[in-house]
């Protein structure tokens, strides 16, 4: 496989995840509605998600999309590191931002979150036994109330959110590029449009858990 | 002024390298870098020692010949600058200068500050060039090109080659390089004929030549000396994408 098939599909694979970040987005704004409404209406949208067959196939997409990615991610990572050279003195890095010279590291930050983030959710409300609630949904959303309790997991998906926006400031441009888009004008505004993509993503999912956090700390 | 250099010293190819001291006690400020290498080989000769060799050919920047890392920097600290146009008066009276060769893995050192860059030249062999029949040169103005696309075209021939966006680059990826060249050609009416054959067997060379991905990190740009810019990238990439899908 050519390197430029290689990045292509990281740029499919990834910009197919910044998508269905906006979509997860949306639908956990749900939990700033007032904790009885928020409830039974995330729960419901949860069951709604969980039974649709549409949904269904996009969830396979995702998937194979994290994991593609992740996979071309180490193919790409080790190769660049076998054919980059090392300096004894290096100030190489005046020239570029860290962000976009530590994609692995930050996307190796977002796979570690996304395993933790995979087993409290995913895993128990497709595998373990949940709670109903009053419209006979699985309770998801006392799961998640609850698990936003910890202190401790707070901060961790903190930080992950910080890693994501890092990630994303510098991957969604990358992917455009990669894409082959080369008219100047449009390069800049995709890069402005990436930006505030990057921070409304990236804060929007750092603010749930500490809202609720806080929330219910009074 | 007084300048300690360490000098990456190599014998060849298979032995192991290593930074050694030297000291100018006396060199003018306005000497150009590689003849403050040549006063130093000068000193080195007469007392029985190997010179230090590096390449260099024009030393006026236009031919892409020379090329060192001075202080971890491809041509040293000023931006968009050949190590021939760089003069010491960028440095301090007393400064220490590290200077090592352009490294990545497709860019073996041959002896001191030298390496083989001919895996640039076999990407240009394998697809840098426009077919045209022998003979009669063609009258020039039979196929039109606009001013705009004329002058678009010769900012991605100014490449001269010398290396430094792949020895900057963290990845050493020749992107900046064989994109420079297939832009140029994608731009004008005579490249358009080849140019799916082109980028594919580009791109397939400069893959075989053991250079890294481009992780778009745009810092090729920033040291080029002919500040070719990153968006030759993107019309390789596009260029590449077209030709994967009109490919029969
Ligand atoms: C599973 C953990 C992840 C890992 C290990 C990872 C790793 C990487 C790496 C190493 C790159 C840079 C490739 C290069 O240098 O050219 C990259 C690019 C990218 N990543 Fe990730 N990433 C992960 C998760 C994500 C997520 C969750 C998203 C989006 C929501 C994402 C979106 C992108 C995008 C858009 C690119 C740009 C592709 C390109 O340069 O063409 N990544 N990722
Ligand atoms: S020697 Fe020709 S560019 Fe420096």
């Amino acid at each position: 496989m050519q390197s430029l098939t290689r990045k292509i599909l990281m740029c499919l694979t990834g910009l197919f995840l910044c998508f269905f970040l906006i979509i997860h987005l949306l639908g956990n704004l749900q939990l700033f509605l007032p904790a009885k409404t928020a409830q039974l209406q995330f729960n419901a949208y949860s069951h709604f998600l969980s039974g649709n067959l549409f949904i269904k196939m996009v969830s396979y997409v995702l998937y194979a999309s994290i994991i593609l990615h992740a996979l071309y991610a180490l193919v790409i990572t080790m190769k660049n590191k076998q054919s980059g050279g090392s300096y004894k003195t290096d100030n190489r890095g005046r020239a570029s931002k860290w962000y976009s010279r530590n994609m692995g590291m930050l996307g190796t930050v977002l796979l570690v979150f996304l395993i933790i983030h995979f087993k409290n959710f995913w895993y128990e409300y497709k595998f373990g036994v949940l709670p109903m609630d009053a419209n006979g949904n699985k309770d998801l959303y006392t799961l998640v109330v609850t698990t936003y309790q910890e202190g401790w997991y707070v901060v961790i998906y903190v930080i992950a959110m910080i890693a994501l926006g890092y990630h994303l400031l510098h991957g969604f441009f990358s992917a455009i590029r990669t894409l082959g888009v080369f008219h100047p004008k449009f390069v800049r505004w995709i890069r402005y449009f990436g930006i505030g993509y990057s921070l409304m993503i990236s804060l929007g999912f750092a603010i749930i858990p500490v809202y609720v956090y806080f929330l219910n700390a009074k | 002024m007084k300048l300690h250099l360490k000098i990456w010293r190599q014998k060849d190819k298979n032995t192991q390298g290593k930074l050694v001291d030297y000291w100018l006690e006396d060199v003018n400020p306005h000497m150009s870098f590689l003849e403050m290498l040549d006063t130093l080989n000068e000193k080195l000769v007469l007392s029985d020692e190997m010179p230090v060799e590096f390449d260099h050919d024009c030393r006026e920047g236009i031919c892409g010949q020379c090329g060192v890392m001075i202080n971890g920097l491809a041509h040293g600290p000023l931006k968009n600058t050949t190590t021939c146009q760089l003069h010491l008066r960028e440095f301090k009276d007393g400064e220490t200068i590290v200077i090592e060769p352009f490294r990545s893995k497709a860019f073996p050192v041959k002896k001191d500050l030298k390496v083989d860059r001919a895996a640039f030249d076999r990407i240009i062999a394998s697809g840098g060039f426009v077919s045209v029949n022998t003979g009669q040169a063609p009258e020039a103005n039979s196929i039109p090109i606009n001013h705009e696309t004329a002058e678009s075209a010769f900012d991605s021939a100014a490449c001269i080659g010398c290396g430094a966006c792949v020895a900057t680059c963290k990845n050493g990826s020749a992107a900046l390089f064989t994109s420079a060249k297939i832009s140029h050609m994608a731009k004008l009416p005579q490249g358009k004929e080849e140019r799916e054959h082109r980028v594919l067997n580009m791109v397939h060379q400069m893959d075989n030549e053991d250079f890294g991905h481009c992780s778009n990190t745009e810092a090729c740009e920033v040291e080029c000396p002919q500040s070719i810019s990153v968006l030759n990238i993107a019309q390789m990439n596009y260029e590449y994408n077209r030709a994967k899908v009109l490919k029969k």
